[in-house]
């Protein structure tokens, strides 16, 4: 179950961040998503993983740390917010910008830049 | 009532913020009543927060158990005088910026006045709160507050701006959550008075994960505070902000530090065994380089709020070099140049928001353009503020420099903090000279002054309001100097923390 849940995870940030330094708001915010998921289930098993376990003191032989799950619901509730403000950030930064980069503009196309009769003289 | 006093600087912004979305004072053309409101609640925090500062001077420490869980197990506000001479700046300074945007900022939306609220609310709770967890939660307050106050009354530029600093700070928050996660998971506790009480017994996987857990919190407070490789976004969100709110952002920088000194001292203190002191290695090259960036940013931006966003991160860079030190002098040293740098970068501002008004199309841009009708009064007020953020005496900026460099005892510390400090106050003051000749005395001679618009009594009284503090703070520069050193000598005490919150007789 442990190498499930750490793969899990590691894919989630892993896409978070390849996501997040996307160009465009729409993978961002996507990618922030995502983030926040694998910080989710990773704030979760900050108390150790455990089968059967109750988060209830005499209701199982074994039981579950509550406080992270706490404080993943905190967690939870605070990164919903944010998300939704910056989907309507986004879309705002599109109608004013007028293009929906992160930077709020296209990135020069470098490859036009270079001229092309270069290095041949 | 006095136990209860910890909690009062959250309690009041929170419902007071909260009532000024109801009835008599929504709706567009209710602004007077928010106004009152807004100034009664701003002067009602100052005077909780001076009580609770006098409170705290005179006696020990406060702790508030939220709920009455008592600690480890609940959320616990604690009261030094640390936390409460920053809820003090704080407050103050929120008043003056409340004042100054009666000026017309309150009337380009409905709800500046409640944001106001929440934003010091958030900050106050940042100073007061003793459980990691609940610093991050207060840390969601003040940004959410922070991004709307952002885009206020939306510009182009404004929105740009916003975007980037909302996703970075996003991308921040799962880091702080990431590294709470770990220091759960190696500690158990998210109590920082526990958490100094647990560290020096980890045993070895644990301190592993304790340590990584400390960089990325760093990685965090960094963030926030604008240290070197992360304060890419400061000098373009400042100088996009509105100008009351990129004065109350001025305490934001340093509600990273704050941070900075307090979990690096408290849980990684002299205490932490192994852990000790972990970061101030990376701490010493970090500050010097931040010192240098931001005086080259200083020297090079073309208008003035750029330039007072680029001495912001001096200023970090500053507190960062005393930070290193790790001496109790060194600590009150920087706290005394927490609160003039505050203030001073805030009044910066303001003077920059003033002198743009009055010169058209170049706003604060260093360009030739008209004269500007009010000379002699900003005249005033931008030599004060810029001798002061320089280090010339005999304002507060130049006690604030002066007790950091005493600060430095061996030789190698000497050196690195006398040469950074000195070359970058010079190369400021360069800076200055140079913004000051060309707004106030290069002007074409042409351009008629009469329709440009005067300086309102409101932006009058609420730059006088903070600039009457930079001589005070001078003035009365050793009662500040011996508050600072009780609140340096209290933080570096993490036995007498440990004992306030009732853990010291063993394990739980």
């Amino acid at each position: 179950m442990e190498l499930v849940y750490v793969i899990c995870v590691g894919v989630l940030t892993f896409s978070g961040i390849f996501l997040c330094l996307r160009g465009r708001t729409f993978p961002v915010v996507v990618g922030l998503t995502m983030l926040g998921y694998a910080v989710n289930m990773f704030l979760f098993s900050s108390g150790r993983l455990h089968l059967n376990g109750a988060a209830v003191l005499g209701k199982a032989e074994q039981y579950a740390d509550p406080l992270p799950q706490a404080l993943v619901l905190t967690a939870i509730v605070i990164g919903f917010a944010m998300i939704a403000f910056v989907v309507i950030l986004s879309m705002r930064a599109r109608a004013d910008l007028g293009s929906d980069f992160v930077d709020g503009r296209e990135p020069p196309d470098t490859s036009k830049m270079i001229d092309k009769k270069r290095g041949q003289a | 009532m006095i136990e209860h006093l910890p909690i009062l600087p959250i309690i009041v912004p929170m419902v007071g913020g909260l009532f000024m979305l109801l009835p008599p004072f929504s709706g567009v053309e209710r602004y007077n009543n928010r106004r009152v409101f807004a100034f009664i609640l701003a002067v009602s925090q100052l005077l909780i927060a001076l009580w609770m500062l006098q409170t705290v001077t005179q006696g020990p420490a406060m702790m508030y158990a939220v709920g009455n869980w008592q600690p480890p197990f609940g959320i616990i506000l604690f009261a030094d005088p640390l936390s409460a001479m920053l809820v003090t700046l704080n407050s103050f300074l929120g008043l003056g910026i409340i004042l100054y945007a009666f000026a017309g900022e309150d009337r380009a939306g409905r709800y500046f006045h409640p944001l106001i609220q929440f934003q010091i609310l958030g900050i106050n709770g940042a100073f007061l709160t003793n459980d990691l967890f609940n610093l991050f939660v207060f840390f969601e307050v003040l940004l959410i507050a922070s991004y709307s106050l952002l885009i206020h009354a939306g510009q182009k530029q404004r929105i740009e701006s916003a975007v980037h600093y909302v996703i970075l700070n996003l991308i921040g928050s799962s880091i702080f959550l990431f590294a709470l996660g770990t220091m759960y998971g190696a500690l158990g506790t998210l109590n920082i008075a526990d958490m100094a009480l647990k560290i020096s017994s980890l045993n070895e996987s644990n301190r592993l994960l304790a340590h990584i857990g400390g960089a990325m919190l760093l990685v965090v407070f960094g963030l926030k505070s604008a240290m070197l490789p992360l304060q890419f976004w400061l000098p373009k969100t400042y100088a996009a902000a509105p100008a009351p709110v990129a004065a109350l952002f001025a305490i934001m920088t340093k509600v990273g530090i704050y941070c900075i000194f307090r979990v690096y001292t408290v849980i990684y203190g002299e205490q932490a065994g192994e852990l000790a002191d972990v970061i101030v290695p990376y701490i010493w090259p970090i500050a010097i380089a931040t010192i240098t960036v931001g005086t080259i940013g200083a020297l090079s931006n073309p208008s003035l709020r750029g330039m007072a966003g680029n001495l912001v991160i001096v200023s970090i860079g500053t507190l960062l070099l005393a930070f290193a030190l790790r001496t109790p002098e060194a600590t009150a040293a920087a706290f005394y140049y927490l609160i003039h740098s505050t203030l001073a970068t805030a009044v910066l501002f303001l003077v920059a928001d003033m002198i743009g008004l009055q010169r058209g199309k170049a706003v604060d841009r260093f360009v030739v353009t008209r004269k500007l009708r009010n000379q002699v009064f900003l005249g005033i007020c931008f030599f004060i503020t810029a001798m002061a953020v320089a280090g010339l005496p005999p304002f507060s900026g130049f006690l604030g420099k002066l007790v950091v460099l005493q600060a430095a005892v061996t030789n190698n510390e000497k050196a690195l903090v006398y040469a950074s400090l000195l070359i970058s106050s010079l190369v400021t003051i360069v800076a200055f000279s140079r913004a000051g000749t060309t707004i106030f005395m290069r002007h074409s001679p042409t351009k008629d002054v009469s329709d440009s618009p005067g300086i309102s009594r409101w932006q009058f009284v609420g730059t006088l309001f903070l600039l009457g503090a930079i001589p005070m703070l001078s003035l009365a520069g050793a009662s500040i100097l011996s508050l600072t050193e009780q609140a340096a000598s209290q933080l570096h005490n993490v036995q007498n923390i440990i004992e306030i919150m009732g853990l010291a007789r063993g394990e739980p």
